[in-house]
């Protein structure tokens, strides 16, 4: 009998910092398990083997901040059937969609002796600007286990089980007491989008909001539940933005507190 | 004299993205271009303006490797700015969660990037195929420092627990137990990886370096020490921007770094371990010693023992920590702000990584400065390249390529570090 070729599998990088795709490494029980259902064919922080295109699934890192990436980006998508963007640099921009807000050229000359040496664009973008994305996982960093659902969903031509709810549902599953109402620790867990598991709160600390919005958040009166708690205009601005800031509820929100 | 031009796109199993160019003419490298094209993410612009509470969670975010390295050097340079010093339990726990990232870290450098060069593999999954027991050894170790890290940070990436002046919760005695029962079994994996890749076959290049890392009277060093050198330099931290200059090359997004006199030197595993050996635990420095490596070691390729040794000597300083570990009374301790400077340098897994911030009464960041240790090192590894290049002409391209970037790969660059990543490109002209 012929043996079933195995979905082809690839891991693209655009501008971040890695650990998305080190999610994929850190799965050191599954890790094994999965490389045997997919063929590993394009993975460079893990492997120097490169096996040409298409690919069955693509796995997409970080945002675009480059002329050339804006083409890259282009030619992933040709390459792939299913693309699926990983993390906040992916989904929203990541940290360093800051540089929208500002002007780039002094970003640049802050940070570098010589501008002209670098080539970079104004804005840092989700790929969902620039392509047609099949699946977004959030999270800085996404949570490894709803990357394995999301491989399995794939694998097995079904949709993902991962919610939209906030993290607030992620609290009360576990048991944890509330950190806003029960201490007045200022806490994002009602405008986030659940998946990492609450964390935050569970060490005594308000969400800071790695997942970004939730469906339909309602971010006005977050704020003001905030600003109850002492928050200023320009504390919420950066509060909103940070590794999500360019996700659209969090940048009106931020935006509407600049004024 | 025919020439050649040899191009790799993208080296692999390094973190982040960049390129290798190199052009030999005569039987001379006439050029060793380490280019890392990894776009710039503008990390010191835009953390002014920040509150100084933010930097270690911001900061992180530059490497998803080595988060706890930027989050000690950011949570001590801004209690530096303060005049805060962490002491006791604190400075314990802090202690440990880098023991966690330093094994995570070498182990999935040892395993699963650089064995792979040694064994010619292209990764570490060919190697399961053939050798599954030592890659279940290697998974289960590196699992080990992402418990760790997991335990005291709250995840093992981008951690969320670690805050200016201590930890926003802190373990019970309790819950530290069977993390160590697991550190028991990973400080003997940690002395069969020495074993294993002690007998792996290391090209004969030898070089002179200059030698940088932090050292400390008591112990092996993680967050505090002076600067000290294979050279004799020994100067506090504050004084780093006045021995070390950072140059901007057109050829990376990264920041070259020399030392004042011009020379490049190097930082990391090979870095510490022969600048204090003496400080490694008994049974380190022993299996250090009975893999061949103690001080001088100038052969760059034997960095992946020392990543083993030091992969025991945390699983040891792990374990010391846990059974003398008494709770703190409070989980952090109150960092009011000032208006001044603050200096930090901690020992990530690759290398010192340097912070400085200028903040206000306010807590504003007012300046930032990071130099992380790739761009330390992108200078010397380019020399090494030229050197070894020369030496070694008489091989094939393909060899000569693969060799390269198990050179590269020697000094386990982290280029989403360094934007500041790696492409292949060899031109030959010879007889």
């Amino acid at each position: 009998m012929a043996k079933k070729q195995k979905p082809k599998l690839a891991v693209w990088k655009f501008s971040s910092c890695d650990g998305c795709q080190l999610s994929i490494l850190d799965c050191e029980d599954e890790l094994l398990s999965v490389v045997g259902e997919v063929d590993v064919s394009y993975f460079l922080e893990a492997s120097s083997m490169v096996r040409k295109g298409p690919y069955d699934v693509s796995l997409v890192e970080g945002s675009i901040t480059t002329a050339h990436d804006v083409e890259r980006i282009q030619t992933a998508r040709q390459e792939s059937k299913l693309l699926v963007t990983i993390g906040a640099c992916a989904t929203a921009g990541g940290i360093q969609a800051l540089r929208n807000f500002k002007d780039v050229k002094e970003f640049i000359s802050a940070v570098y002796a010589k501008p002209e040496y670098i080539e970079t664009l104004s804005t840092s973008t989700p790929i969902s600007e620039h392509i047609k994305v099949d699946f977004e996982l959030r999270g800085c960093p996404i949570n490894k286990n709803q990357l394995l659902e999301v491989i399995n969903a794939t694998l097995n031509r079904r949709a993902p089980n991962i919610h939209h709810y906030s993290v607030c549902m992620e609290c009360k599953l576990r048991g944890t007491t509330c950190v806003m109402v029960a201490h007045g620790t200022p806490c994002l867990g009602p405008v986030t989008q659940a998946g990492c598991g609450a964390i935050c709160p569970s060490y005594n600390r308000g969400c800071y909001a790695c997942f970004g919005p939730k469906e339909t958040p309602n971010t006005a009166s977050m704020s003001t539940w905030l600003k109850h708690l002492g928050m200023k205009d320009e504390d919420l601005i950066r509060t909103y933005r940070t590794f999500n800031a360019y996700a659209e509820p969090f940048r009106k929100e931020s935006e509407a507190h600049a004024k | 004299m025919p020439s050649k031009t040899i191009d790799v796109d993208a080296l692999a199993r390094v973190e982040g993205e960049g390129a290798l160019n190199l052009k030999i003419k005569d039987r001379k490298v006439t050029e060793a271009k380490l280019r890392i094209y990894e776009p710039p993410r503008f990390f010191e612009a835009f953390l002014r303006g920040r509150h100084f509470t933010e930097a270690p969670d911001i900061t992180a975010r530059i490497c998803g490797i080595c988060p706890i390295a930027y989050q000690m050097s950011s949570v001590h340079a801004m209690e530096n700015a303060c005049g805060v010093q962490v002491e006791g339990s604190l400075r314990e726990l802090r202690r440990l969660i880098y023991c966690g990232e330093w094994i995570e870290s070498h182990a999935l450098h040892i395993y699963m990037l650089h064995a792979p060069d040694f064994l010619g593999y292209d990764n570490v999954l060919q190697i399961a195929r053939d050798s599954p027991k030592i890659v279940q050894r290697g998974l289960r170790l590196k699992k080990i420092g992402n418990e760790l890290v997991t335990l005291l940070g709250g995840r093992e990436i981008h951690p969320i627990n670690v805050r200016v002046g201590g930890f926003y919760k802190v373990p019970t005695k309790q819950e530290l137990t069977p993390i160590g029962e697991e550190l028991k079994w990973a400080r003997k994996a940690a002395e069969e990886t020495i074993q294993w890749v002690a007998g792996f076959k290391f090209p004969n290049f030898e070089q002179e370096y200059e030698y940088v890392a932090l050292r400390h009277p008591g112990e092996y060093p993680f967050n505090e020490g002076n600067l000290v050198s294979s050279n004799g330099l020994n100067i506090p931290i504050k004084d780093y921007e006045e021995n070390f200059i950072e140059e901007h090359v057109a050829h990376s997004n990264s920041l070259h770094s020399h030392m004042k006199n011009g020379r490049t030197y190097i930082t990391g595993p090979m870095a510490r371990l022969n600048l204090n050996f003496d400080k490694l635990s008994p049974s380190a420095r022993k299996a250090a010693k009975q893999a061949g490596l103690k001080p001088p070691c100038r052969n760059p390729f034997k960095s992946i023992i020392a990543r083993g040794v030091e992969t025991l000597h945390a699983c040891d300083e792990a374990l010391r920590i846990i059974k003398e570990y008494t709770p703190p009374a409070e989980p952090a301790v109150r960092v009011s702000p000032r208006d001044g400077t603050g200096y930090g340098c901690t020992e990530a897994p690759r290398g010192i990584l340097y912070h400085r911030y200028a903040i206000n009464k306010e807590g504003t960041i007012l300046e930032a400065k990071i130099v992380p240790p790739t761009s330390q090192n992108q200078a010397r590894i380019e020399e090494d390249l030229k050197h070894f290049v020369e030496k070694h002409l008489r091989l094939t391209t393909e060899k000569l390529t693969w060799q390269c970037e198990q050179l590269i790969r020697n000094y386990d660059p982290c280029i989403s570090c360094a934007t500041h990543y790696l492409k292949l490109n060899i031109e030959r002209e010879q007889v």
